[in-house]
Order: structure tokens, then C-alpha cells, then sequence
């Protein structure tokens, strides 16, 4: 017997991959041919559209004169885009912010680094109370009204002080839920409920309507502070659902230990239970961030002018009318990135955190 | 040192929990009497009175597209059923689409052909990670409103149009002896189901099979297409003519509407592709395998064995779909198609000023949703634990 016989070429290197993937029977190879022509019709009138027909010098859209796409309108309305109407002497300010947010973020995502949980928390603690200062003034600076804040800047605004203030909401809320006290756990499964029962239109309506009546005489909140309320109720409700998913996958028997070894519950609940529960739902957080990341759009409908309500706004201006497309691809790309770049960390994690039990 | 009975009392976990209890339950109350109140007295300053009394009232404005009867004349309470209606409407077409799109790219995701595979993975990774509104606003603003004017409509088939004002479809008429052939037809589909229960039956007492299917569907056409032609074709369309500016006849879609079911559709799609590949993914290949030994054939061990256990794994997130679909609904208000939201939350809010009933009913109705739809859920998972090991 020759043991040296190579496989039939058609089984091994490409073609034996391509055999089996693509043309093992006679349907998946008319499938494939399907799947091809579609790629045909689809990515390269695409690709010339953005790329090798488009238009990316100039300053005016008379510029514009070949077929793809004119990327000049985003160009020139970058620093709307980008800060709003944010005054132009005061965006370093919020580049010191945009510095500090990318720097710890890097940090963070660079893997084998010490201290990252310091990192973590001056990103969660610490930064946003500079932020605060930084964008609507205080301690010497001059006073920036909240109406002026607007494109990517206004989003990352509302999708962190969601997540930020919305976790702490939404612990509370689970542990309230989970709680052997009947007053309390009713309280927060009504709560929970309600907010989880209602789209976040509603949610907003409800913020820029009627927040005003319910405050005393002479106390008046702004338009973002309502939006931001409702958009912080209604993520921590969503959150407090993934929590308690994490309390609840947790043994009974480490509940047991801690009670057993004297523990009260708010140091059972602080030192055993939350950090192994919360590590196991970090990926379903994330997952909730990247839904109240997109939701933030809706703030448009009650008037804020955010990424997505800039985009609407500068294609309005009739220096630039008629290249809605540009402004949607180029909102819809920078959406992609972050959401998507999420979801790929959180996929990670999950890998790296599984410790097999 | 012995404990004193004071703290024994103070550290007694039933006298700590109603201590607890009391605090919270009382700053509850405050809270709400406190927000009542400032309520009360902003409604008086401005001269609002409360309660449901504006739904009677004429509302005054119109409705761009109503399913039932509606003028300026009509009701506030009116306005509120019209809305209601065209979120179901928007709803219910929305879930329609998504299903069949999200099983089809669910299926897709998990062939063994790389390519389309890789097709529907992209198409999932790529509409999931885009807001819903920025898709709804590509579609209304970029595509539909972007679409020829009437005279240079696209055109499927000479009874199909498309353009800037909407969708132009052919509408069926019924002429006379139609009805002869709805009463056959839903005879047929009643003697179909009796021929299953009976096939089914023989087959667990006798082991015999009866290729019911086949035959149930060779009878509900073969007797449905004979009534047609027997009765000679009673049914005729109304097929839209271009007079004018604009097609007359026929249905009209607003392209609100469509953009709005679209991106509703294709967005809810990618998610129900991802629950529909954990469903069956969630089969073990054990089953499959087991099916294939005692000699199933590959269409049976589908049917039989994986499409079943799949289902009860897809059922509870897909109605979570269903439901997500209804409420990103109310994303309609953005491109003023005119739903619950736009209509009642909006105009109608604006004119009357009534902010705490009206939006009390729009997020009740909206609440009552999302309660049925969970009663259901918990019946169903109730039902379908009993053939569990």
C-alpha cells in the first residue's frame, strides 16, 4: 500500500474549498450563480458611487459635476455636523472632551493593559462631571445654552449620560424587582413595566409635554434636559431587565454562603452577588447600550437637532438641495461604525469572561 | 452581654422589612401627591380643565389617510380610532413582510453554500447596526420621494405604479356569483381540515399514512379554479389609469405608508433572521441524527423533528419582534404618515392641550399591547413545556 498518494486535487487547496462550499450540488451551484449576479448588480454601481466617481475636492456644489456622490456637502458642513451651533471660540472645549472620551476608549481596548479598571472608572465617574463643566460652563468658563448643542456631539451627549446614569436606575430597579419586600417589588415591576410597554416617542412626548406640569411654579427644565430624563427612564427600565436576567442565573447557593457567613444585603448584594452578576450580562448591557446608542435619534421628532437631525437640517439649506443621499449614507456609515464596533467588543468580551462554568 | 429587647426589635428582619417598606411606599405617595399637585395648580393657571370631555368635540382637522369614515366634522374620539387604525394597518403589513424576509435571511445565514451565507450575514450586520429612523428617512426622503412624477411612473405588468405620490395597485371587484365561490372555497378548506384529523387518527391507531396535504391542496384549488371557471370569471380589477396630473383608480398606497412598512419590514427582519437561526441552531444534532437512524427521510426529519422543537425555541423572542415592530411604528410620526401617535400625541395634543389624558391613552393602548401579547406568550410557553423531559 502507498501511503503516499496525495488527495485528488479537486478535494484539497482552493478548488477542493470552493467545491465543497460553493458547488457540492447542482442547486447550491445555481445558488451561488444567484448569489453572484446579485454582488454584480448590487456592489460595484456602489462602490463607483462612493468611491471612484465621486467628488471629494471643491468647496460649492458647482463642483459636483460627475455622477457619484458628492462628498464637498458633507465636507462643508463638517463642523456643523460634528459640534452643532456650538459657539466656534469655544469648541476646544468640546475637542478636549472628543480627546479625552477617544484616549480612554483606546486605552481601554488595547488588551493586556494595567490600571484599565481605573480607566474605567474615571470614563464612567469622573469624566462626565469634567464634561458637565466643559460643555455648559461653570468654574470661569462662559455659559453655553443647551439649544446651541446639536450633530454627533449632541448624540454622544444623550447616548452617555443614558448609559451613565441609567445603569446605577436600572441595578436598583432589578434588586428592587428581585426584593423579598412585596411594597418594593411591586413598585419596581410596575415601573419597569410601564416604561418597557411604551415606545420612546411616547416616552419623549411625554417628557417635553408634560414634565412642565408636573414641576412647581418657576422651575423650568430645558428641552434637552426633559429629553434626557426620558430617554435615562426609559433605558434603565431596559437595563434593569438584563440585570435581573444576571441575578437570577446566579446559584442559590451563593446566596446562601454570604448569609451564612453574616453578611447584610447591601454587602451580599455589593461583594458577591452584583460583580459575578453583572459580569455575566456585560454582553446583553452592551447590547442595550447599542439600542439607546440608535434610539437617540428619536430626539429629533421633539425638536433637538442631533447627528441624525443635522444631517435632515443641512440638506434642507438650498445651497444643497438634492443630496439627501450623501447625508443619509454618511450618517448611516458613522452609525455602523460605533454599533458595530460594539457589538464586535461585546462578542469579545463574552469570549475573554467565559470561564467555563 | 445579653442583647436588650430594643435591639432585638430594631434588628428583627420582618420589623426592618415593613420599616423599609414604609419608607418607600410613603416617599412613593409624597412624590405622586407632590407631582399631582403642581399638576393641578399649572392646569388651573392655564385654564385647562381635565377630563376625557374633549373627545367629543369637533376635532377640526383632517387625516391625510383613514380607514374608516373620518372628516374635520368628526370627533376628537374619532381622530383617536383613525390613528389606532393606521398604526395596526402600518402593524400588521410591517409583520407580515418581516416574517417572511426574516425566515428567509435566517435560513439563508445558516446554508452550507459560503456565499449565501455570507450574503445574508451582511445583510443582518449591516441594516441591525443602522437607527430605524435614519432607514425610514433614507426610504421616504431618498427613495420614494426621489421617485418620477406620475407620467413616468415604474410600471410591473401594466396594473402596477410607482411613483412620487405613492403605490398604485389594481383593486378587485366582485361581480355577481363570487360569493358562491368564497362559501366553496372556505368548504373546501373546512373538509381539509377534517381529512387531517381523520389521516391523523387512522395513522396512530393503524400506522397507515395518507398523503393528506396533497390531497387538501389539490382540492381546495382544483374545486376553487372550476367554480371560476363555471361561474365564468366574475371577478374583474379596477386597474389605476394615469387622467391628468394622476392615476385615478385602482388602490393607493401613500408613500408614507410604504417607506414606513418597508424599512419597518427589512429593519425587524435582520432580528427575526438572528432568532430564527438560535431557534434552530438550538436543535441539537443529536436529533437530527436520531430522526436520520430510524429512517426518516431528510423532508420528514424537518417537518417532524426540527422544525417543531425549533419553534418552541423561536415563538417567545419572534412575538418580541412583533412587538417591537408595533411600537418602532410610531416612528411614523417623523414622515407624518398619520398614526396613533402623530395623530393623537400630536395634532390633536396641539389643539386641545389636554397633554395628560391623551398621552395617558396613547401609552395605554400602547401598554395593553404589550400585555396581551405577554398573556399569550405565557399561555403558549404553559402549553408548550407539557412534552418536555
Amino acid at each position: 500500500m502507498n501511503k503516499n498518494i496525495t488527495p485528488p486535487v479537486i478535494e484539497i487547496g482552493i478548488i477542493g474549498w470552493l467545491k465543497k462550499n460553493l458547488f457540492s450540488t447542482w442547486y447550491n451551484t445555481i445558488l451561488t450563480l444567484i448569489g453572484l449576479y446579485f454582488i454584480y448588480l448590487i456592489i460595484p454601481p456602489l462602490l463607483s458611487w462612493i468611491f471612484f466617481d465621486a467628488t471629494f475636492s471643491g468647496t460649492t456644489r458647482e463642483d459636483c459635476t460627475s455622477s457619484g456622490a458628492c462628498w464637498v456637502f458633507i465636507k462643508q458642513n463638517m463642523k456643523l455636523i460634528i459640534y452643532g451651533l456650538y459657539p466656534s471660540d469655544e469648541l476646544w472645549r468640546i475637542n478636549i472632551a472628543y480627546f479625552l472620551l477617544t484616549v480612554s476608549i483606546i486605552y481601554l481596548l488595547i488588551p493586556n493593559l494595567k490600571y484599565k479598571g481605573f480607566v474605567g472608572i474615571f470614563l464612567l465617574g469622573i469624566f462626565p462631571i469634567i464634561c458637565v463643566f466643559l460643555f455648559s460652563g461653570g468654574l470661569g468658563l462662559e455659559n453655553v445654552e443647551t439649544r446651541l448643542w446639536g450633530g454627533l456631539f449632541l448624540t454622544l451627549v444623550i447616548a452617555g449620560v443614558g448609559i451613565v446614569l441609567s445603569l446605577p436606575i436600572g441595578i436598583m430597579l432589578a434588586l428592587g424587582r428581585r426584593s423579598k419586600l412585596p411594597v418594593v417589588s411591586l413598585l419596581s415591576t410596575i415601573f419597569i413595566e410601564i416604561w418597557r410597554g411604551v415606545p420612546l416617542i411616547t416616552v419623549l412626548f411625554m417628557a417635553s409635554n408634560m414634565f412642565p406640569l408636573f414641576m412647581p411654579e418657576g422651575v423650568n427644565f430645558d428641552k434637552l434636559m426633559r429629553a434626557l430624563i426620558g430617554v435615562m427612564f426609559f433605558s434603565a427600565a431596559y437595563l434593569a431587565e438584563v440585570v435581573r436576567g444576571g441575578l437570577q442565573a446566579m446559584p442559590k447557593g451563593q446566596y446562601e454562603a454570604s448569609q451564612a457567613a453574616g453578611l447584610t444585603y447591601w454587602k451580599m448584594m455589593g461583594l458577591i452577588i452584583l460583580p459575578q452578576s453583572l459580569k455575566i450580562v456585560i454582553p446583553a448591557i452592551i447590547g442595550s447600550f447599542i439600542a439607546l446608542f440608535k434610539d437617540t435619534t428619536l430626539v429629533l421628532i421633539i425638536g433637538l437637532f442631533d447627528f441624525l437631525g443635522i444631517i435632515q437640517f443641512v440638506g434642507t439649506n438650498p445651497d444643497w438641495l438634492g443630496f439627501s443621499h450623501e447625508g443619509y449614507v454618511f450618517a448611516a456609515a458613522i452609525f455602523w461604525v460605533f454599533c458595530f464596533g460594539m457589538s464586535r467588543y461585546s462578542q469579545r468580551l463574552e469570549k475573554k469572561l467565559d470561564t467555563g462554568n | 452581654m445579653r442583647p436588650s429587647k430594643f435591639s432585638n426589635f430594631i434588628f428583627n428582619r420582618n420589623v426592618q422589612g415593613t420599616f423599609y417598606q414604609a419608607i418607600t411606599l410613603s416617599l412613593v405617595i409624597l412624590g405622586v401627591y407632590y407631582i399631582v399637585q403642581n399638576t393641578a395648580e399649572n392646569m388651573m393657571a392655564r385654564g385647562l380643565a381635565s377630563g376625557f370631555q374633549f373627545l367629543g368635540v369637533e376635532s377640526q382637522f383632517d387625516i391625510g389617510m383613514t380607514l374608516i369614515e373620518y372628516s374635520p366634522t368628526s370627533t376628537y374620539f374619532d381622530a383617536f380610532i383613525v390613528g389606532l387604525l393606521n398604526t395596526l394597518l402600518v402593524a400588521g403589513i410591517g409583520i407580515f413582510f418581516a416574517t417572511i424576509v426574516g425566515f428567509a435571511f435566517g435560513i439563508m445565514r445558516l446554508s452550507s453554500n459560503w456565499l449565501i451565507a455570507k450574503i445574508a450575514e451582511t445583510y443582518i450586520e449591516v441594516i441591525r447596526n443602522i437607527p430605524l429612523l435614519l432607514q425610514i428617512f433614507f426610504w421616504y426622503f431618498a427613495v420614494l420621494r426621489a421617485l418620477p412624477k406620475p407620467k413616468q411612473s415604474i410600471e410591473f405588468m401594466d396594473s402596477i405604479f410607482l411613483n412620487n405620490r405613492g403605490l398604485f395597485l389594481p383593486d378587485p371587484n366582485f361581480g355577481e356569483g363570487s360569493s358562491i365561490i368564497f362559501s366553496l372555497f372556505w368548504i373546501t378548506i373546512v373538509i381539509s381540515i377534517i381529512i387531517f384529523v381523520w389521516s391523523k387518527r387512522r395513522q396512530n391507531r393503524t400506522g397507515i399514512t395518507f398523503p393528506a396535504f396533497y390531497v387538501s391542496i389539490a382540492l381546495v384549488l382544483g374545486v376553487f379554479f372550476a367554480a371560476l371557471t363555471a361561474t365564468g370569471f366574475p371577478v374583474s380589477f379596477d386597474i389605476p389609469e394615469l387622467k391628468g396630473f394622476n392615476y385615478k383608480g385602482g388602490t393607493r398606497l401613500i408613500p408614507e405608508l410604504v417607506a414606513l412598512t418597508f424599512a419597518l419590514s427589512m429593519y425587524t427582519a435582520a432580528f427575526i433572521a438572528e432568532v430564527v437561526r438560535a431557534g434552530i441552531m438550538a436543535v441539537s444534532k443529536g436529533q437530527t441524527e436520531a430522526a436520520r437512524s430510524v429512517g426518516l427521510k431528510e423532508g420528514l426529519v424537518l417537518r417532524l423533528i426540527i422544525i417543531p422543537q425549533a419553534l418552541r425555541v423561536i415563538v417567545p423572542p419572534l412575538t418580541n419582534q412583533y412587538l417591537n415592530l408595533t411600537k418602532n411604528s410610531s416612528l411614523a410620526a417623523a414622515i407624518a404618515y398619520p398614526d396613533l401617535v402623530l395623530v393623537f400625541a400630536g395634532t390633536a395634543l396641539m389643539q386641545t392641550g389636554q397633554a395628560i389624558e391623551i398621552i395617558g391613552m396613547v401609552m395605554g393602548v400602547y401598554l395593553f399591547l404589550s400585555l396581551f401579547t405577554s398573556i399569550i406568550m405565557n399561555l403558549f410557553n404553559r402549553i408548550m413545556r407539557v412534552g418536555e423531559r
